[in-house]
């Protein structure tokens, strides 16, 4: 029974990471851009949601009404303002400069926060919880996260599929170029993609933050799980990317029933099997 | 038909450092459909690229309808109203027959043009349009692109290479509905490899050479040696 739950923990904990590599999936299937402040950028909207409840008391999870506008503004302007200009047929300059954006934020935040825990308190649905069976309870707020990344991860493919916006992601990642030819102008199709991306990203922050203390130096953490996820998953499949977190999240629990000591160990391993398996990923596009 | 729709002045262009268009001036009627010949090289694809904003490293001025459009970007010049059939076609692969056109339509121009009316005129296109672009045959996919640019509405139409690559008999075909896609009064610069072709359904050509242009009028009024002349430099 003590391994059931450890699947079943597992599968629960893959949503959150599901949710972390969502936004990077997008943003590498629309502009081919590896965006290294990614974990940091979770753990900035942990913290944006932190002040947000701090100064008006608000639950964290009624919080995002305002932290994901406000996230999804802020990816629009890093898009159109900075990321844009780094865009060319070199995929270096991006890189270097989102992995700058990840040295200023994390120091930012460790300037305005302190290097102190912090922590969303979410109340009494933190704590609550259904027996299954003996030995197997599901938590209200792990089940709440995971069924908030399939609804992610299934709009997000809705948009990508069946909305204006959607096509105009799908054309510009095709041939920008050409895409021009069309009337859009692909660094505001570029900062329409960010600007979902981090709205993905508040969402994940804020569960980070209600699941489990976080510090300004988590990030990078983050960062890896969330790659872990995409490519175990397939680049450029949402619904791969939604099994490659749970799949992540099931190694975790499994590695930490055999020693709690190799519960992160136990991922890594997992995701470098596949690497070596299967270099595309389990789940490759099929289409699109 | 007098009314001025475009007019190319000076018009000089390069290709990094290679100056491909040595001032080109010329004029395009409303309503007129113009060849565009001339040997490989000789700078016909940069011109279109160049009315078209694709190709920015330029100097002289475009008007179009008045206003001068050499500065702006390609996504802006199609809102005016000049649309594209690029060379090669460029369908956009991870989206279907049907997404390709509604993405032409992305203009959102009001005029003649619609998912009806093109697949109206490609009635073939309506049965493959959930299908993916790529898995068209090359003369279908010449249909999608030729409706995805008249999905903008346009009062200019520029044909780059049609009959590249296609059977004889899908060339027919295609030129077979030119008139129905101009009949509304669209303008159109249709730039081909076959001149007697290009020249059967335009009323107006201009041949270039090198980036100059070498002879510019009526297809009738010149002989068979004359544009020949004009084509190889001879």
């Amino acid at each position: 029974m003590i391994w059931v739950n450890s699947v079943v923990q597992g599968i629960l904990v893959g949503g959150l990471y599901a949710l972390f590599a969502a936004g990077l999936s997008l943003i590498f299937g629309v502009m081919r851009l590896v965006n290294i402040a990614h974990g940091d950028m979770i753990v900035g909207a942990a913290y944006l949601a932190w002040t947000i409840v701090h100064v008006t008391g608000l639950n964290p999870l009624a919080s995002l009404v305002v932290v994901v506008p406000l996230a999804m503004v802020f990816g629009y302007g890093l898009q159109a303002g900075i990321l844009n200009r780094t865009l060319g047929k070199d995929i270096l300059p991006p890189l270097l400069v989102t992995f700058g954006l990840s040295v200023i934020i994390q120091n930012g935040l460790l300037a305005l926060y302190t290097a102190d825990n912090r922590k969303l308190d979410a109340g009494t649905l933190e704590t609550a919880s259904y027996p299954v069976m003996p030995g197997v309870d599901i938590g209200y707020l792990p089940m709440l996260q995971l069924l908030t990344a399939v609804a992610v991860i299934a709009g997000l493919q809705y948009i990508f599929y069946h909305s204006q916006l959607g096509r105009a992601f799908r054309a510009t990642s095709d041939d920008a170029e050409t895409a021009a030819l069309m009337g859009l102008d692909r660094r505001r199709v570029f900062a329409s993609a960010m600007a979902l991306c981090l709205g993905v990203v508040a969402i994940a922050g804020v569960f980070l933050g209600v699941r489990a203390s976080f510090d300004p130096a988590i990030g990078p953490g983050r960062l890896i799980f969330g790659f872990e996820a995409v490519i175990i998953g397939g680049l450029g499949n949402l619904w791969g990317t939604l099994a490659g977190g749970i799949i992540l999240g099931v190694a975790q629990g499994i590695g930490a029933q055999l020693n709690p000591g190799a519960q992160v160990l136990a991922g890594h391993l997992t995701f470098l099997l596949v690497l070596a398996l299967r270099p595309t990923g389990l789940f490759p596009r099929m289409s699109g | 038909m007098s009314e001025r729709l475009l007019a190319v002045e000076d018009l000089q262009a390069w290709y990094g450092d290679a100056k491909v268009l040595h001032g080109l001036s010329f004029t395009l009627a409303a309503g007129e459909i113009l060849a565009l010949i001339g040997a490989n090289g000789a700078g016909k694809s940069t011109l279109l690229c160049s009315i078209c904003g694709q190709l920015s490293n330029k100097t002289g001025t475009i008007a179009f309808k008045g206003h001068p459009i050499h500065r702006l970007a390609a996504h802006e010049i199609v809102m005016r109203g000049i649309a594209m059939v690029p060379e090669g076609r460029r369908l956009f692969p991870s989206l279907t027959v049907e997404e390709n056109l509604l993405l032409g339509g992305n203009a959102n121009r009001k005029g003649p043009w619609s998912l009806a009316s093109v697949y109206g005129l490609f009635p073939v296109l309506r049965e493959k349009r959930q299908a993916p672009s790529t898995s068209l045959s090359g003369g279908q996919q010449q249909m999608v692109a030729i409706g995805r640019a008249l999905m903008a509405n346009p009062d200019l139409l520029l044909l780059d290479e049609l009959s590249l690559g296609l059977a004889p008999i899908i060339i027919k075909d295609i030129y077979a509905l030119l008139p129905r896609i101009t009949g509304n009064g669209l303008s159109a610069i249709l730039v081909e490899q076959d001149v007697a072709r290009a020249l059967a359904v335009a009323q107006r050509f201009v041949c270039l050479q090198e980036g100059h242009i070498s002879l510019d009028g009526a297809p009738g009024a010149f002989s068979r040696d004359q544009i020949s002349a004009a084509y190889f430099g001879m």
